[in-house]
């Protein structure tokens, strides 16, 4: 039985237009889940800030090491305001370079505001398959670039000062995690909600008003393109995540395949461009390419295996 | 209020929220009536010199007291008064 049944008895007692309806509905659910979830993994994340988790990489080797970092960034809240701070505490402690790179790919493309996103409008398969290719995605990258023995790209400055990983990080109690959690929570409902909002909006009325497989002629699984192009298009719209989920979701259901548009939603989240100008104080504009070519191949592999598999 | 020497410290990316921080810290210290400086750091590295990885952070005596998150201005207090 579904939860959201009551949801939509009152979705259905409000309006019977299709795209309205589809508007209720998938607004009040979205924000269920987004208070939901977000406070779970808030209070997860107090047990496991950032510093914690340098303490555990730096004692893994290498492969345990990019596995665990991918797992660990899944938590792990990113903006690209943070890429600095974990990029130098990282490397700095002795965290290797390749398991650095894992964690920098798993924490932006698994965050909690894309898995509600997915797991509510597109249900929890195709989340679980996002979260795997996702985890795969980072996995591997991290081996590739630590393979590649690029330590000469990153900034000088960067390896002339090493730190010892230890931190006295301040406890946190019982009452505090709840309070953290809560203010986070809101902090980030805060931020979406105008996205989130306009992103059903436009969905809906996609759903309601374009013709079924109107895009499949277009973007259809058969239209090889459709992917590198998915991929493109991602890289500038990383702030706009919230909002860019919903509409792909009623793109889908219009005839975009189903590959693509995960592909889409991989390179929005992983894909950054703020993050790579930032990225350019501690690391040659090289190793960024590196970075992103990597990162965006892994992705059009998924897209393209997923149009094939999803059909 | 006794005011023994109590360092207090704002470090930040130069981030909006960092620079809130900073204010809200300034507002804390004028309100608990104490005769220090609260001082803005905007080197990435000091962070990661503590041993901390988000921003921003309050530090009082050089120790991290609150990191990686906005907090309001009573929490700073409390966090100040047990230094002080």
């Amino acid at each position: 039985m579904d939860i959201f049944y009551p949801v939509k008895l009152l979705a259905d007692w409000l309006t019977p237009n299709v795209a309205l309806n589809f508007f209720i509905y998938d607004t009040i659910k979205i924000f269920i889940l987004l208070a939901v979830i977000i406070f779970i993994v808030s209070i997860i994340r107090s047990y496991l800030p950032p510093e914690k988790i340098r303490a555990i990489l730096s004692r893994k080797n290498k492969y345990t090491g990019n596995v665990v970092a991918s797992l660990l960034g899944i938590i792990t809240p990113f903006c690209s305001c943070s890429a600095i701070p974990l990029f130098l505490g990282f490397v700095q402690a002795g965290v290797p370079l390749g398991v650095t790179f894992s964690f920098l790919v798993a924490s932006p493309m698994i965050n909690e505001v894309a898995l509600v996103l997915l797991l509510g409008l597109f249900g929890w398969k195709i989340a679980l398959i996002y979260i795997l290719s996702g985890l795969i995605i980072a996995i591997f990258s991290g081996i590739i670039i630590g393979k590649l023995k690029v330590e000469n790209l990153v900034e000088p400055f960067v390896y002339q000062n090493t730190i010892n990983g230890n931190t006295d990080l301040p406890k946190m109690s019982q009452k505090e995690r709840i309070a953290y959690a809560k203010n986070y929570t809101l902090d980030i409902l805060k931020k979406v909600w105008p996205y989130v909002l306009v992103g059903i909006g436009v969905g809906a009325w996609i759903h309601g008003y374009v013709p079924a497989d109107f895009l499949a002629k277009y973007a259809g699984s058969n239209k090889w393109y459709a992917v590198p192009l998915a991929v493109l298009i991602g890289i500038p719209l990383y702030s706009n995540a919230a909002g860019i989920i919903p509409l792909v979701s009623a793109l889908t259901e219009k005839g975009v395949a189903m590959g693509t548009t995960l592909a889409f939603m991989m390179s929005v989240t992983a894909l950054s461009l703020p993050e790579f100008m930032i990225l350019k104080k501690v690391m040659k504009t090289k190793l960024i390419l590196i970075f992103a070519g990597i990162v965006g191949a892994g992705i059009m592999f998924t897209g393209f295996l997923f149009n094939l598999i999803l059909k | 209020m006794e005011n023994k020497t109590t360092k207090i410290q704002v470090l930040g990316s130069g981030c909006p929220t960092c620079k809130k921080l900073f204010e809200l810290t300034k507002q804390a210290v004028n309100e608990l009536e104490l005769k220090t400086e609260v001082e803005y750091i905007a080197d990435i590295q000091k962070i990661i010199e503590m041993g901390v990885m988000q921003s921003p952070v309050l530090a009082i005596n050089g120790k991290p007291a609150i990191t990686g998150f906005l907090p309001d201005v009573k929490k700073i207090k409390e966090a100040i008064k047990k230094f002080i």
